[in-house]
């Protein structure tokens, strides 16, 4: 969390130093990175499910969605997160918000369909371990962080280019070496950071994923319940997610894939933000 | 001040902090058992209001399991009425038993798994019966862990002081529970 907003205003302030002239630029960048971090505090959750285009339902609509997230939010000791249902035939689902007081857990309509209650039950159970321990906060401000960073870091470059900022730079008598330097410390900055953005999120998300494995399993006292449901995820990996993007990637249930029958290659597996199915399905046999 | 009333101030601060956090622990998980026991509660008045429904709903297509049905009415009944702890949960666990064989007798009436209404009451008793189960989890947990603390040493002697009770499990007669007996296939 604080390494995410750390980021955010590191850019903010090389940036600064490199287009802006003087403290007031700098002092613009980290403006911006506070209100960044503040609003995806507060509205990153919205974002997150309005980019998977996931729809809110009603107790009446999905009577048996809503009673195990009921359910295990009492087993939980926890409020009843909101309930988002995500038009998708793929097998997946997250949860988002900054803590359990204000959480959403969003499955995709293809989950709903294919899996049993005891499975179900265990997928919610996975989230709402990720709502407990408010990995969901983490989770949400790294997505709207990672999208902002990337997205910043385009506009910089594409201004640089067109030379409206470099321009005005240029008028400096100065100008022409110190500029080349700054433009490739910029440049490999810009292209390292979302790099970074992505580290962060990696090295945060694949173990959590295992605990959140345990810990729903924990609340469901149901382990193979979970398995079972992993095993039809598995089954299912082919069919893409088209509600899902780089920046909310490591949110998901399983790692969604974005081209009909997907295969991981070895280099993205060192990527991946979550672990290899197979190797969770056998620690949740072992328990 | 001489180094030694420093040591005395010292051991008297970290033992005031000691003491304070333990109360504090010891409130919140007694709140915790209050609120798990307010959980419990609802699910079972929830199941309560369920039961005359479904009675209802199943009698006419399945006329021939009426002692099921004034079984399980019977045992609301004692339920609702009962004075103390232990025989509230006697009753709710032959309520729990006398359902989960109603559930399974309905298997045997295909018209009334077709009606829509039944349905949705059967989703409602399911939804309702696991959160029951969740809703005592939560507060066995709770309880084990007051039980725990207010047990061992140092704690218990601020529990004794202040007056904190160990307080009884919402056992069940049949402990292999899990979602896996309720319906498979829904």
């Amino acid at each position: 969390m604080a390494g995410a907003v750390l980021l955010l205003a590191a850019v903010g302030y090389v940036l600064g130093l490199l287009f802006a002239t003087g403290p007031a630029g700098l002092v613009i960048a980290v403006g911006v990175a506070i209100v960044m971090s503040i609003g995806s505090y507060l509205y990153g959750d919205r974002l997150v499910l309005a980019s998977a285009r996931a729809r809110e339902v009603a107790p009446t609509e999905e009577p048996r969605l809503h009673n195990i997230v009921e359910g295990l939010a009492i087993a939980a000791g926890s409020p009843k997160p909101r309930v988002y249902v995500i038009p998708e035939r793929a097998l997946n689902a997250f949860a988002t918000g900054r803590d359990p007081e204000h959480s959403s857990i969003a499955v995709t309509q293809g989950l709903l369909e294919s899996l049993s209650r005891v499975e179900l039950e265990g997928v919610v159970g996975h989230e709402l371990a990720h709502v407990v321990d408010r990995d969901i906060l983490l989770g949400t401000v790294l997505a709207t962080l990672v999208g902002a960073v990337v997205l910043i870091s385009e506009f910089f470059m594409r201004t640089w280019w067109w030379g409206g900022i470099g321009g005005r730079r240029g008028s400096d008598s100065r100008g022409g070496g110190a500029g080349a330097i700054m433009f490739m410390v910029g440049f490999l900055f810009l292209v390292l950071a979302p790099i970074a953005g992505s580290l962060i999120r990696l090295a945060v998300s694949r173990q959590r994923e295992y605990l959140a494995d345990a810990q729903g399993a924990l609340l469901t006292r149901y382990p193979p319940g979970l398995a079972s449901a992993l095993r039809k995820i598995q089954a299912s990996a082919g069919i893409p997610m088209h509600a899902a993007n780089n920046a909310t990637a490591h949110l998901w249930m399983n790692q969604p894939s974005r081209v009909e029958g997907e295969r991981m290659g070895s280099l993205e597996r060192l990527f991946a933000t979550h672990p290899p199915i197979e190797e969770r399905i056998r620690r949740l046999e072992e328990m | 001040m001489p180094a030694w009333a420093w040591i005395v101030l010292g051991v008297v601060v970290v033992l005031l902090a000691a003491g304070i956090w333990t109360f504090n622990r010891l409130v919140s998980l007694r709140n915790r058992v209050d609120n798990g026991w307010a959980q419990i509660d609802v699910q079972l008045r929830r199941r309560y209001d369920l039961i005359p429904n479904l009675v209802e709903s199943v009698k006419g297509y399945a006329a021939h399991e009426r002692e099921l049905f004034e079984h399980v009415t019977e045992a609301r009944s004692r339920a609702i009425d009962a004075s103390s702890v232990p025989d509230q949960v006697d009753a709710e666990n032959v309520i729990t038993r006398d359902l989960r064989q109603l559930l399974a007798v309905v298997e045997n009436y295909p018209e009334l798994k077709a009606n829509e209404n039944f349905l949705a009451l059967q989703e409602e008793l399911t939804g309702t019966e696991s959160k029951i189960a969740y809703a005592r989890q939560f507060y066995n947990d709770q309880v084990m862990r007051l039980n725990t603390l207010i047990g061992s040493f140092p704690s218990v002697l601020i529990a004794k002081a202040f007056g904190f009770g160990e307080r009884e499990f919402f056992d069940i007669e049949d402990p292999i529970r899990g979602p896996a007996e309720v319906d498979f296939a829904g």
